[in-house]
Order: structure tokens, then C-alpha cells, then sequence
């Protein structure tokens, strides 16, 4: 496909560095899918879907900070919505979101989802600080919300995994997890020996993207040479067993680098 | 009809993975082959790491797809580890491709990537948006020979020459790399293209302009195939627009003895198998016993 030319409409600020612009297209897409942003004359970027219509941004570079500049009525193009998605819950299913800073951004749709399908909803919200919290009210109308920061400025001082220590997990249906590597790698090593856990949990990844459409290959991860563009970004729990995951990733040259 | 010789020792399955497309690792090489590949071709690797263009590098257009990867890639001395992984975990020839800017930079590349044992060697002189590389050579016939011949040199594996189809006459540049000693020849690359959003007038492609692949140059490829096979002494491989088993024979009928899949691997990964199999089918149902006996069948039919 070609980018879709689409308008700007509303720009909304989340926290300090994080905005989510709102645009004049819908997309029939699943929590956990992503779209390739064409920042004109900048670069392509991934960004998951936070909203139907719209994306949630963090500002890191180049062209985040060139989208940052961007007002209402100016365009960007679009090609998606790409990926797999998360696995949806039935209905009566209990489940788990576990949200890290940005991670918020694909699992407030799935909370959203959820809750208007009966099912319900727990989350674990985590970010530096209470600023940087986002989509607090989008996950505390679906259900119940735990809050950690670092600094202990809002909620429980500390990790989303030590809220997740506490939990019974075999309570939970489905458990859904998106966040910084780091971040999901505690929690897969917390799981990594129930096997039954981490075949019900999910993990939504990030990996350096080029084609977006699972042909070049930038980025696949080791050892089944999974893309994460095409077979994910979601993967469950099972599939990342002995990856590297949590461990390396490649650049956009395909040097490996240190999570 | 001329004998080609064998591409590589033990071909079975004639359907290879074209390079650039899931060649980036080890990882991802062997998994086309356990798709169904009968070899697979690594990304083009460099002397130095390349991150490529920016992005958009890759779009898909109404009959195929336009890209400028810009041959990312992290260099020998990170791409050894990767066809040593590929190596121990399957058994189809890996075919490491190789790309420089002069014959010192492919000498150097090659001989590096030879600690690793690969099955075998294309030299990319065809890419067509890599400034200074690629098709900037593949346009010089004396500077195709002369690469080739100084790789051959110090190389005991198959060495093949990827051609591009930019140029007035696809086939001087063939002859240059039958004269320097090339075992193959493989077109094609993809053809120059461009695309335009007309909602802003930006060019889509982060290097503006790139290269077209997919059913699109299909005809394209036949025909280069076609020509090289009547004017060339050495096998060639046929690769542009192949999504079927259909596309394949056709390839193979042209003059190709095997053919390498791209674009198509977008549709499903099983791609490979559903060709193979469909010309095994083809063969068996056409009382033929290999794939040799249709290798340029149709310069024999007027
Ligand atoms: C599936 C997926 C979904 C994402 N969703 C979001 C989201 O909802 N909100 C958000 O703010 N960010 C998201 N990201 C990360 C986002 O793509 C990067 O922050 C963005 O590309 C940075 O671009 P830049 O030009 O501003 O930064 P740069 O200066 O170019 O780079 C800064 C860092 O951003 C990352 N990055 C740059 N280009 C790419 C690329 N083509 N693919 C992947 N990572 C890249 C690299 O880690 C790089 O080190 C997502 C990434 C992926 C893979
Ligand atoms: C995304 C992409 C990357 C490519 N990278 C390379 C490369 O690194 N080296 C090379 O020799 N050819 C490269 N090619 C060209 C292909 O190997 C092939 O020659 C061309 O795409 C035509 O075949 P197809 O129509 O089956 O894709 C690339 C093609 C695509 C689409
Ligand atoms: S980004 Fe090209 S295969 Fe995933």
C-alpha cells in the first residue's frame, strides 16, 4: 500500500514527553497492531495504535521531534494497520495488563475492549514518575489499576513487578504485558518457571523496523529467526523461550546490541 | 542447447531465496530453509557497517514492491558468526553475497566471509540505489570481469555474478563475468523506479528513487534470462517477479537453471515449497525426469 495522506486533528499532551495525536482516519485494527508513521522528509517510524485514531508518541529523535513541532491540519502518511495483534479475551475471562511508561499505548485499547465485552480487567501501571503515568483513567474505568512509579510519587514506590510478586497469577485467564525490554525481561524470568503462565502471557515487542511487512528482515529475533514486524510484535510467553529476548536486539545495520 | 554445469555440488531443490530478503541473520537464513528453500542467499555484506537509507525503504506498490534498503548491513567481521549459525543448523547451501565499492573491498569481503565455510558466493554488482556500489560497477563490463576474476582468484567455491538489468546491453555485461571466471550468472536485480505521494509531492522512498521488484518485472527477467542463456557458455539463474510454480517454468524455460524468489516470500513463507513441488508435479506430469530437460526449452521453439 501506499502512505495514506491523513490529517491531524486534535493533539493531546499525555505526560512531559509523551503526546498522542488524534487523525482524521479509522482503523479496524486489533490492540498490539502498529502503524509505519511517514514523517515527510524525515524518516518512516513504528507506532502502535493507541486509539482507533490515533498514536501516542514519545519524543526520542529525529522524527518523533519533528512530529512534536507538528500542529492541527498538518498530514502524515500512513501505511497499516501491520502485526498480529493481541490473542482478545472471551468473554467472562479474567485478565491481566502489565503497562510500563509507553507499554500503556497498545494495552489501553485492550482494556477498552475488554471491558465492553464482559470481561475483567486487572492492570499494573508503571512509569518513573507520577507525570509520566498515562491512560490512568482508560485502564481504572475497565477495572481495577495498580500504580507503581520509581520514586514513589504516585502509588506503590517501586516496580510494576513487585505488585506482580503479590498477585495469585493462576487467577488470571490471559496476562498481557508491554513495556521496556528490561522491564519484560524481569517479568519473563518471574514466569520463566511455570510454564503454564507464560503460555497464557503475552509480550508485545520492539525491534529496529524497516519494510514493516515481514520481507527484509531487520527484524527478526534469534533463534527461530521470528519477525517481530509480521509474526508480532506480540509473541507469547512459550515462543521466547531460550531468545534473545531481554538479551541483545540489532540495530539498523544488524550489529547486535546489548538490551 | 549448450550443458551447463552444476551451480553448486548436490543441487536438489532448484527454488533459492533471492538476497535482501530475510538474510539479515543466521536465524532468519535457516528458516527459509526449513520453509522449503534449496538455498538461500545472505543480505549483500560490505567492508564497513551500513545502516541504509531512512525509511519509508520499502512500499508495495499495485504489482509489486519499491525499495532503497540501501544495503544495510553490519559487515564481515559481525556477518561471519551469522553463516556460521546458519551453517550448523541446516544443510541447504548458503550463498554468501557480496558487495564493495572496488576489487579490494570484494577481494577482502569474500576472503573474510570464506572463514565460515559458505556454500558459495554472488557478487551484487547491481544494486541499483547504493551510490558508489551495486550497479555503478555492474554498468562497467571491464570492471565486472576484473572484480570477478580477482575473487575467483582466491576462491574455490561457485562464485556467481548478479547482473543488473539497468544497462543498454545485459548481455556484454554477462560475457565480462563468463570471461572472468564466474560459475554463474544471476538476473536480475531490480529495475530503477520511483513513486511520487501527490499529496505533497514528496518522493515516497527515504533515497527518493529505488529499485522495482515483484510480478511487475517479471517479463523483464524472462527476457534477460532468455538472452543470457543464448549468448552465455555458463549456467544462469533466473530471478524477478517468480511468485508460482507457473512463474518458475516459465524462468526455467527462458534458460534458467534455478530460480531465486524475492518479493513473493511477502505472500507466505511456504512460497518456496508450493513452487518446488508444483514443478516436480510439472516434470513428472510432462514425462520429463529433471528440471535440466526444460532449461532453455523455448530457444529451441522458433
Ligand atoms: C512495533 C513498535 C511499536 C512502537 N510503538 C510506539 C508508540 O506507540 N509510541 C512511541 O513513542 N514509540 C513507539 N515505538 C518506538 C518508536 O518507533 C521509536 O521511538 C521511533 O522510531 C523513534 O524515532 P526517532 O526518529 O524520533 O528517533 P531516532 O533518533 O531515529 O532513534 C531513537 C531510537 O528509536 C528507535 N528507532 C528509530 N527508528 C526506528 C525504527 N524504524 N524502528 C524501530 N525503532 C526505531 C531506535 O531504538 C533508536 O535508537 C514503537 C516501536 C515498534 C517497533
Ligand atoms: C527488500 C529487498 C532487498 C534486496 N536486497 C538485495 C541485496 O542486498 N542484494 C542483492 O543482490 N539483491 C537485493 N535485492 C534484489 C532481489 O534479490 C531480487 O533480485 C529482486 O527483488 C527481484 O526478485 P523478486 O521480484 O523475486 O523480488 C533486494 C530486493 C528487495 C525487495
Ligand atoms: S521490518 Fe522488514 S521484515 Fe520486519
Amino acid at each position: 500500500m501506499y502512505p495514506l495522506n491523513t490529517r491531524l486533528i486534535n493533539i493531546v499532551q499525555e505526560s512531559p514527553s509523551t503526546r498522542t495525536f488524534f487523525f482524521d482516519r479509522y482503523f479496524d485494527a486489533n490492540a498490539g497492531q502498529f502503524l509505519m508513521v511517514w514523517v515527510h522528509g524525515v524518516d518512516e517510524i513504528p507506532m502502535t495504535l493507541s486509539y482507533n485514531s490515533g498514536i501516542t508518541v514519545q519524543k526520542v529523535g529525529d522524527a518523533t521531534s519533528r512530529l512534536f513541532k507538528m500542529e492541527k491540519g498538518d498530514t502524515i502518511g500512513l501505511r497499516g494497520p501491520f502485526g498480529n495483534g493481541f490473542t482478545l479475551p472471551k468473554k467472562s475471562d479474567k485478565i491481566l495488563l502489565v503497562a510500563g511508561g509507553l507499554g500503556a499505548a497498545p494495552l489501553a485499547p485492550l482494556a477498552e475492549y475488554s471491558f465492553k465485552n464482559g470481561v475483567d480487567v486487572t492492570t499494573i501501571l508503571g512509569a518513573r514518575s507520577s507525570t509520566e503515568l498515562i491512560f490512568g483513567k482508560r485502564f481504572s474505568s475497565a477495572g481495577d489499576l495498580y500504580i507503581t512509579t520509581d520514586d514513589g510519587t504516585s502509588g506503590t514506590c517501586g516496580f510494576v513487578t513487585d505488585i506482580l510478586t503479590n498477585l495469585n497469577l493462576s487467577d488470571y485467564d490471559r496476562i498481557y504485558t508491554c513495556g521496556p525490554e528490561v522491564m519484560l525481561g524481569c517479568i519473563f524470568n518471574m514466569l520463566q518457571d511455570e510454564k503454564y503462565v507464560l503460555e497464557k502471557t503475552e509480550f508485545n515487542l520492539h525491534r529496529y523496523f524497516k519494510c514493516g511487512i515481514g520481507v527484509c528482515g531487520a527484524c527478526c529475533i534469534d533463534p527461530k529467526g521470528l519477525r517481530v514486524c509480521k509474526d508480532g510484535p506480540v509473541f507469547k510467553g512459550t515462543e521466547l523461550i531460550d531468545s534473545e529476548f531481554g538479551e541483545y536486539k540489532r540495530d539498523a545495520s544488524g550489529k547486535k546490541v546489548n538490551i | 542447447m549448450v550443458a551447463k554445469k552444476a551451480l553448486y555440488p548436490h543441487p536438489k531443490n532448484p527454488v533459492i531465496l533471492a538476497s535482501g530478503i530475510m538474510g539479515t541473520t543466521g536465524a532468519s537464513l535457516t528458516r527459509m530453509a526449513y520453509n522449503g528453500a534449496g538455498a538461500v542467499i545472505t543480505k549483500s555484506i560490505g567492508p564497513v557497517p551500513k545502516k541504509g537509507h531512512p525509511n519509508p525503504t520499502m512500499i508495495e506498490l499495485e504489482n509489486g514492491f519499491l525499495n532503497a534498503m540501501g544495503l544495510p548491513n553490519p559487515s564481515y567481521t559481525e556477518f561471519v558468526q551469522e553463516i556460521e549459525n546458519a551453517k550448523n543448523n541446516t544443510s541447504v547451501p548458503i550463498i554468501a553475497s557480496v558487495f564493495a565499492g572496488d576489487k579490494e573491498g570484494f577481494v577482502k569481503v569474500a576472503e573474510e566471509l570464506s572463514s565460515a565455510n559458505p556454500d558459495g558466493f554472488e557478487l551484487n554488482v547491481s544494486c541499483p540505489h547504493a551510490e558508489g556500489y551495486g550497479a555503478t560497477i555492474g554498468c562497467d563490463s571491464c570492471l565486472v570481469e576484473e572484480i570477478t576474476a580477482s575473487v575467483c582468484d582466491i576462491i574455490d567455491v561457485p562464485v556467481w555474478v548478479k547482473l543488473t538489468p539497468n544497462v543498454t546491453n545485459i548481455v556484454d555485461i554477462g560475457k565480462a563475468a563468463e570471461r572472468g571466471g564466474a560459475d554463474a550468472v544471476v538476473a536480475i536485480n531490480t529495475v530503477k523506479g520511483m513513486s511520487i505521494d501527490i499529496n505533497t509531492g514528496y518522493p515516497i522512498l527515504g533515497n527518493r528513487y529505488g529499485g522495482l521488484s515483484g510480478r511487475a518485472i517479471r517479463p523483464i527477467a524472462v527476457k534477460c534470462v532468455y538472452d543470457l542463456y543464448a549468448s552465455l557458455d555458463i549456467p544462469v539463474v533466473g530471478v524477478g517477479g517468480v511468485s508460482c510454480w507457473q512463474d518458475a517454468v516459465e524462468m526455467v524455460m527462458a534458460g534458467a537453471s534455478a530460480v531465486q524468489v524475492g518479493s513473493a516470500v511477502s505472500q507466505s513463507l511456504d512460497v518456496f515449497k508450493s513452487i518446488s513441488s508444483g514443478i516436480e508435479d510439472y516434470l513428472y506430469t510432462n514425462g520429463y525426469s529433471t528440471i535440466d530437460e526444460i532449461v532453455g526449452f523455448s530457444h529451441k521453439m522458433g
